[in-house]
């Protein structure tokens, strides 16, 4: 059995290794640093003590701080922002859509901004409509940017080292609930490329597609599934833009269905997209509609019974499947 | 004018750069007009001496962001002309091949980093320049621009304490012109004067006449030595008018006619030019030939720029990521 780490460290990792790298990158954040605590979850301790100011805690001043980070990518910086929860990017939207999406297109490409917003959120929490919220869609629908969901320890590490190398900007999410989850540790060193999603599981007859937290559930649901005999392919995308559409395409070629998961709402969100693709592509090889399955259009609620009953199931990840074999 | 002595060179070389703004205004006003250019155009008639004052100590390796309001600070810094031009005209020869506009002119050789067409953005902006030169040990230093409107931000807060918790080398440029697109300044603000809340973020302030090149020209002096020494930010309002409304087309109906009038009365262009000939730092000969040489520039500048050729519409596909 190899070693297992969790999320929080591999994420760790991934900060210390780029640092020790190149003396351009730099973390911002509130709480960032070894004073504050090293992060909300630990994931940047111990490194201000050994880079020293290239980790700086932050008031609580979302579009300063992000805003600085924009300024100081144009130079060449490589900053890897902290924003707590990903309900706090709305205090901070303008930097990221406006400025940090859009400054190498509105500039002819004389500059561009090399950064990384580092961002958590997922609901199981009961922490209500203010910290759960996954609106990945957003900076999907933004031009200039790339969105990364991982959902391993070992993908996580290699996923923020590419980001963190990437020349353009880079929205990485982080789930709550997968945190203290063990797994495979990293080659480290090894970066996974942005861009590339990952057969998880083969299978011949409809194919799973997810990423972030449904990762954690789409398994199980595969696993239950293939000994009642129907035998499902699942995809993680891991990034979420852009889209892997080659893998995603190939498989869904061979099965002829597909479900997409996530835990996002589910209007107007990854899922529709994936599913306008895969019909343009495919309608005619498609053996049944494609399905989604996400959160409930709500915004997230408090009490866990309510909680539980905005988030899917995988009694619906069932059904959908289902619903592809009639 | 304040009487502060400053050699002979240095008022010239203010303004040649206040005559090039003027010139190179004028210029864009009468092409849209004909019909020739098609823009949104902020024009910045009027506030010409901020700018040409503090950009006269500055070089290329310090870092500028304006607004959208910003074609004078942009010639101020030393973007060139031709792509100035060529970028309003559409031409793949424009510093940002037609993509960003007058808004979004970019060009880091001279230093122009980000023009930002959101009001207040370019402050923490520029505290992430000025970081980056802290970081680096670099002596380089961040002006950044904003009109007083911007000072009622959240951004403007934020980014006055970011830059004061952290000292970092940025000095915040507010070109009060009075008005924040149609609200009168009083109407919108707490405070009488924009610097009186430098206080507040424990950094120094400076209000000054920004229609005197010379009072701008000290206390832009003052802050620029203060960002370089490593001695942190600071706050400079300075007091001006705008002659051509928020938007070229805006007929200016919330601006009192009296306003107006003693504004224009006191229009620091010409102001400046009588007191360099009063004092003999120039004779009306000279500016004379000086004017000229920039009204020929302002000629090469629009005829490179409809020379050359319009950016293809294939280009909306390239610079949106590094690669396609």
């Amino acid at each position: 059995m190899s070693t297992q780490i969790n999320t929080i460290q591999a994420l760790n990792w991934a900060l210390d290794d780029a640092m020790a790298a190149d003396v351009n990158v730099v973390v911002l954040g509130e709480e960032v640093a070894d004073p504050e605590g090293g992060g909300i979850v630990k994931v940047t301790s111990g490194l201000s003590s050994k880079y020293g100011l290239r980790v700086r805690s932050t008031p609580i001043s979302e579009m300063a701080f992000t805003g600085a980070a924009v300024g100081a990518a144009i130079t060449g910086i490589r900053p890897v922002v902290e924003i707590m929860l990903m309900n706090f990017l709305a205090v901070c939207m303008d930097q990221i859509t406006n400025h940090a999406a859009k400054l190498r297109f509105m500039s002819g490409g004389q500059t561009n901004v090399p950064m990384v917003v580092r961002t958590m959120t997922g609901s199981g929490f009961q922490t209500g409509g203010q910290h759960a919220d996954f609106l990945e869609a957003w900076f999907c629908h933004t031009p200039g940017l790339k969105v990364v969901m991982p959902s391993t320890p070992a993908d996580a590490y290699g996923l923020l080292r590419s980001a963190i190398d990437d020349p353009d900007p880079v929205i990485f999410v982080e789930h709550m609930a997968s945190y203290w989850t063990p797994g495979p540790a990293p080659e480290r060193g090894k970066s996974v490329p942005l861009g590339k999603a990952k057969v998880v599981r083969p299978g011949r007859d409809v194919t799973l597609i997810g990423y972030s937290r449904s990762m954690m559930d789409i398994p199980v649901v595969a696993a239950a599934l293939a000994k009642e005999d129907v035998d499902c392919e699942v995809i993680d995308l891991r990034t979420v833009s852009p889209l892997d559409m080659d893998t995603v395409l190939t498989s869904v070629k061979k099965t002829g269905r597909a479900v997409v998961v996530h835990e996002a709402v589910r209007s107007f969100g990854v899922g529709a997209e994936m599913s306008a693709r895969i019909h343009e592509s495919l309608f005619r090889e498609l053996k049944a509609p494609v399905e989604r399955v996400a959160s409930q259009d709500a915004p997230v609620p408090f009490a866990k019974q309510l909680e539980t009953a905005f988030l899917y199931s995988h009694a619906d990840i069932v059904r959908a499947v289902r619903s592809t074999l009639r | 004018m304040s009487n502060a002595p400053l050699p002979g060179a240095t008022l010239l070389a203010i303004y040649r750069k206040m005559t090039e703004i003027k010139l190179h205004d004028d210029r864009f006003i009468s092409l849209m007009k004909s019909g020739r250019l098609t823009m949104p155009y902020y024009s910045a008639r009027g506030q010409e001496c901020i700018p040409a004052a503090i950009c006269v100590q500055l070089t290329n390796d310090d870092y500028l962001v304006t607004i959208y309001r910003g074609i004078h600070d942009m010639i101020a810094k030393g973007v060139p002309v031709k792509q100035i031009w060529a970028e309003l005209a559409g031409r793949i020869t424009g510093t940002c091949k037609g993509k960003g506009g007058p808004m979004h002119v970019t060009h880091p050789a001279s230093g122009c980093m980000v023009t930002t067409g959101v009001v207040g953005a370019g402050m923490p902006i520029g505290c992430g320049l000025a970081l980056a030169a802290q970081l680096r040990g670099e002596k380089r230093v961040t002006v950044t621009n904003f009109g007083d409107g911007a000072a009622n931000i959240g951004a403007f807060h934020e980014s006055l304490n970011l830059a004061a918790v952290w000292k970092l080398p940025v000095i915040f440029v507010c070109q009060n012109n009075e008005y924040a697109e149609h609200t009168a300044f009083a109407k919108g603000t707490s405070v009488e004067r924009i610097v009186d809340r430098a206080n507040s973020y424990g950094m120094p302030g400076r209000h000054v006449d920004g229609n005197d090149p010379l009072a701008v020209y000290e206390a832009a002096k003052e802050a620029i030595g203060r960002a370089r020494d490593g001695g942190g930010p600071t706050l400079i309002e300075a007091k001006t008018f705008r002659f051509n409304g928020h938007l070229i087309g805006d007929a200016g109906e919330y601006i009192p006619k009296a306003r107006y009038e003693a504004a224009l009365a006191a229009d620091p262009y010409p102001k400046f030019r009588h007191w360099l000939i009063d004092n003999r730092h120039a004779t009306a000969t000279q500016l004379d030939t000086l004017d000229s040489e920039i009204t020929s520039e302002v000629d090469a500048a629009v005829q490179f720029a409809f020379d050359s050729p319009l950016t293809d519409p294939a280009e909306v596909r390239r610079d949106v990521y590094a690669t396609a």
